[in-house]
């Protein structure tokens, strides 16, 4: 893709609530490469957790609503490796035998998850201004196989020269967040958590950074819980936080 | 709802087995560090998979008209067919076969079929001796538990457990918890069995059209013994197992060993086509194939779901399993575990009876990344989500549509709607989320066991936005 | 009962399919050199416990009436065909030999008790995956190359098929297929205990394959 002069930014409900930090340097990075980012007011979710949960007829009803919000025909640019994921590869099978469909697919086509847009199509370049630090790298599910884009998180990373990156046991092994599935199977859930910060804990870091804020709430809770003394953090955040030091 | 409750307490068992937890992992450490080195080229694999996949679909959709063929194939070539739509006519057959031919003891290769139809039970109901010949499955048949795994069924044992099953049953023999000494003392007592055994009976990998060829892929030997030893030899196979060349036979098979085992091929390569000739001294001269449905063919009406019956169990899905390898085989409480067992099963035996084997899924997509034959398992689990819950959505012939639908959740997905759909209200209630944010609960039920609680922050994204000079347009 | 195969052929037939196509079948590259598919399959035999030896055509009887006696066999396993009645007449007095002559129903016992080895011929052979085909017949029965503890196979190095499929289609397995064909890749093994990976379970121990060249 041809460097766009400007794309929407779907910011996903996790992070408009939780994390909005993250979102907001997802956006800035996009924004100092010279490309206008528009925020859509009525933006809320992209379905996936209802759809997720077999309710598919509440799912599509909030997606369609979703649509709505990106009218122009530029790229929508998503810092969540699942929501990009719901948009580009489900909602095809959402809205499939739907009269809006084709517009389903327009939008699915136009969905970047954020790390991917900024190597791929931005290339863009970082400069580290931050104090030397140890990190984990948590590749999201979704956004290593719905995106196709686990490379990506590594690359920005190896941008940073204070920054070493620290390999975990088992690395493409799922958190065990799986949205709703934390809270029905609660109890696999974390045990699957509990093995994935074993492993994150047993490498030293003193932050675990991610492309997806799910996978950051399931993974730093637990680290808070367990009293770890280890940071989560959204891969923009970090990029930007380490890049436009605090001026 | 009670599926729903016992399989919570199966998880929950199965969770504080510290022992079998370790057996697994390590387990499935290895079998995914094996199928990573037989595949080290990305697109050579990926077309391997799109020639297994197209094989494969090519066998589904010409279904009725291979299985005739097969039919008629083996049929001249002096096998016997038999067709059984459910596991109680499979196992009749099969009685029937061996009362016939007055056989007493069996001596059996792997076959989930037979762990499907429950074949073993029934014949010792009816006082027929069926012992298990490969290995894991002879242990686990001492053990009287079910396989934990489709490939490793004993994968849930170390040898110290192994050791004392042994001694228990055994206690004539030494006491050893050396793997090779117990695996010779298998091999020894089978031995015995294999000469006296009245018949064999075994599964199938693939039953080939063109030639009427039952192809058995396996390492330890038992299985051609099973098939070659006694003089009566009964298959028995799901009616998906059809391919419809003998070269489409070579591809399946390999990518059938690398991904179920990271070998670049088995010790043995079956092929059986005939029973034993006028002019030749071995073989069985009875040979019988049991064709069983047991819900195929309505999974084969709907054109997602037929994809289940592409599989031809190799089970990497299960090996690559971040939930699998947490709770082994036995608390899916079902045949065929892991994800193609939470497709397979609840559409096999109902929804309302097992489909809450699809809760136990993260959608991360793993067994969708390695099955050979491109199954895309999370997308399939999800729509088995969608009908669990949903009575009316689809055409697809599955039992118990709709019967995980509970009043609270689905009221808390319309609610959900209501306020995600409609911008006006998600910002009213963006807005109460963090004006009492101090207040939210640090208690969420099982989240918080494991976890804290998310707080929503002091500004929206939205607000961050605004102030950052961001355009809504 | 046959109401069960009217009844799912039936139900199959009901709901057809949209019509996938048969894909090509692939034939991988079978332009090897003769010692490259010779070094190939010595390597990958190698790799799983077989034991390979390169002779020339001339010097198997030599190899039988060296070995067999080193190897403390006493009795041995032939077949009723010419490499048997070769072998037979240069095998060392001390070593037994038993022809399978009868049907296996009247002597199973003794098949499995008293046979230390059992030598036949291979049908040809695939280099990619190491394995030996066999095609047992009436000279040289199924039970030969499984329950002996030892199995020697005889391969002519004019017979190895870089893959299993170019070796369906040149020797044109389609047209008639025998009661078993085998593909023998390795003496028989086992990985159902800890996945610890132990030889000669139920099958042979030990497998020795000569190339005569």
């Amino acid at each position: 893709m041809q460097k766009p002069d400007t794309v929407y930014f779907f910011g996903t409900c996790l992070i408009d609530l939780l994390y909005p930090n993250a979102g907001l340097a997802g956006m800035q990075l996009i924004r100092s490469a010279g490309v206008k980012v528009i925020f859509p007011e009525n933006q809320t979710c992209c379905g996936q957790p209802a759809f997720n949960s077999g309710y598919r007829e509440e799912a599509l009803q909030v997606a369609r609503q979703l649509m709505t919000c990106f009218p122009g025909n530029i790229p929508i640019i998503v810092p969540s490796g699942s929501c990009g994921g719901m948009i580009k590869q489900h909602w095809p099978e959402l809205f499939k035998d739907q009269s809006d469909y084709d517009e389903a697919c327009s939008i699915a086509e136009r969905t970047y998850e954020l790390t991917q847009f900024l190597v791929e199509t931005l290339d863009i370049q970082l400069t580290d201004l931050g104090q030397p630090v140890k990190i984990a790298i948590h590749t999201s599910c979704a956004a290593r196989r719905e995106m196709g884009v686990a490379e990506h998180i590594e690359s920005l990373i190896g941008q940073l020269s204070q920054v070493e990156t620290l390999e975990q046991e088992r690395k493409p092994e799922c958190c065990g967040f799986g949205g709703t599935f934390a809270l029905k199977q609660a109890d696999l859930s974390g045990a699957m958590v509990t093995d994935k910060t074993k492993a994150i804990r047993a490498t030293g870091a003193s932050k675990v950074i991610s492309q997806d804020c799910g996978c950051l709430m399931n993974i730093g809770g637990a680290l808070d819980k367990q009293k770890a003394g280890i940071e989560s953090q959204h891969i923009a955040e970090f990029l930007w936080e380490r890049s436009h030091a605090t001026d | 709802m009670q599926q729903t409750e016992s399989f919570k307490k199966r998880i929950d068992k199965a969770l504080h087995n510290e022992q079998a937890r370790i057996n697994f992992r390590s387990g499935m450490s290895g079998l995914m560090t094996k199928r990573a080195t037989q595949f080290n080229d990305d697109q050579e694999l990926q077309n391997m998979r799109d020639h297994a996949r197209a094989i494969r679909s090519y066998s589904l959709s010409h279904l009725p008209e291979l299985l005739e063929q097969l039919e008629q194939k083996l049929v001249s070539n002096g096998i016997q067919v038999h067709w059984a739509e459910n596991s109680k006519q499979a196992n009749e057959i099969i009685y029937q076969i061996l009362k016939k031919a007055d056989a007493k003891t069996v001596v059996k290769g792997k076959s989930m079929v037979s762990e499907e139809t429950g074949l073993n039970e029934y014949l010792e109901h009816k006082d027929i001796e069926i012992l298990e010949s490969d290995l894991g499955e002879f242990i686990i048949q001492l053990a009287k538990e079910m396989p934990s795994h489709i490939v490793m069924p004993a994968i849930h044992k170390n040898c110290k457990e192994v050791a004392e099953l042994f001694k228990k049953h055994f206690p004539d023999l030494p006491y050893t918890e050396n793997i090779e000494e117990l695996t010779l003392m298998a091999r020894n007592i089978l031995r015995d069995k294999f000469v006296k055994a009245d018949a064999g009976i075994s599964g199938v990998n693939f039953a080939v059209a063109e030639t009427g060829t039952l192809c058995l892929v396996e390492n330890e030997g038992n299985g051609r013994m099973s098939t070659t030893t006694p003089n009566l030899h009964i298959a028995i196979t799901g009616i998906e197992k059809v391919v419809a060349r003998l070269s489409d036979v070579p591809p399946l098979f390999s990518i059938l060993t690398k991904s179920a085992l990271g070998q670049p091929i088995t010790a043995y390569f079956n092929m059986i086509s005939r029973p034993r000739p006028a002019n030749e001294k071995d073989g069985p001269q009875h040979v019988h194939l049991v064709l069983l449905d047991n819900r195929r063919s309505q999974i084969r009406m709907d054109d997602e779901l037929l994809d289940t019956l592409r599989c031809i169990r190799c089970g990497s899905c299960i090996n690559h399993c971040p939930v699998y390898v947490q709770l082994g085989g036995h608390a899916y409480g079902t045949v065929y575990p892991g994800p193609i067992g939470s497709v397979l099963e609840p559409q096999r035996l109902g929804l309302d009876k097992i489909g809450a084997l699809t809760s136990a899924c993260t959608l991360c997509g793993a067994c969708g990344e390695v099955c050979p034959v491109q199954i895309p398992l999370p997308k399939l689990i999800n729509r088995l989500r969608a009908e669990s819950v949903n009575s009316q959505r689809s055409e697809a012939q599955i039992s118990g549509k709709g019967s995980l639908r509970k009043m609270l959740e689905a009221n808390t997905w319309v609610l959900w709607k209501w306020i995600y759909a409609n911008p006006g209200l998600y910002r009213v209630f963006r807005w109460a989320a963090r004006r009492f944010r101090k207040l939210s609960p640090n208690r969420l039920g099982g989240w918080t066991q494991y976890r804290t609680a998310p707080v929503p922050a002091a500004k929206s994204l939205q607000q961050l936005a605004r102030e950052e000079g961001f355009s809504n347009e | 009962m046959n109401n069960a195969r009217e009844n799912i052929l039936n139900h199959l037939r009901t709901n057809r399919k949209t019509n996938t196509p048969l894909p090509e079948a692939i034939f991988p590259e079978d332009n090897w050199e003769r010692e490259h598919k010779i070094t190939q399959i010595s390597e990958r035999m190698q790799a799983v416990h077989t034991e390979v030896h390169r002779i020339p055509t001339d010097g198997m009887a030599e190899w039988f009436q060296q070995q067999l006696p080193l190897r403390k066999l006493n009795r041995v396993l032939l077949g009723d065909n010419e490499l048997a009645n070769t072998i037979e007449s240069s095998m060392p007095p001390s070593i037994q030999v038993t022809r399978y002559l009868r049907d296996i129903e009247e002597w199973k016992q003794e098949l499995f008790q008293d046979i230390d080895a059992g030598i036949t011929s291979t049908f040809g052979a695939i280099a990619e995956t190491g394995s030996l085909i066999l095609w047992p017949n009436h000279e040289e029965p199924r039970l030969m190359s499984l329950v002996p503890p030892i199995h020697i196979a005889v391969l002519k190095a004019d017979d190895i098929y870089v893959s299993f499929a170019e070796a369906i289609d040149k020797q044109q397995w389609g047209n008639y297929m025998p009661a078993n064909a085998l593909l023998i890749s390795g003496p028989s093994k086992t990985a159902d205990i800890e996945q610890t990976l132990v030889y000669g379970v139920h099958g042979p121990r030990q497998l020795i394959v000569l190339i005569l060249e």
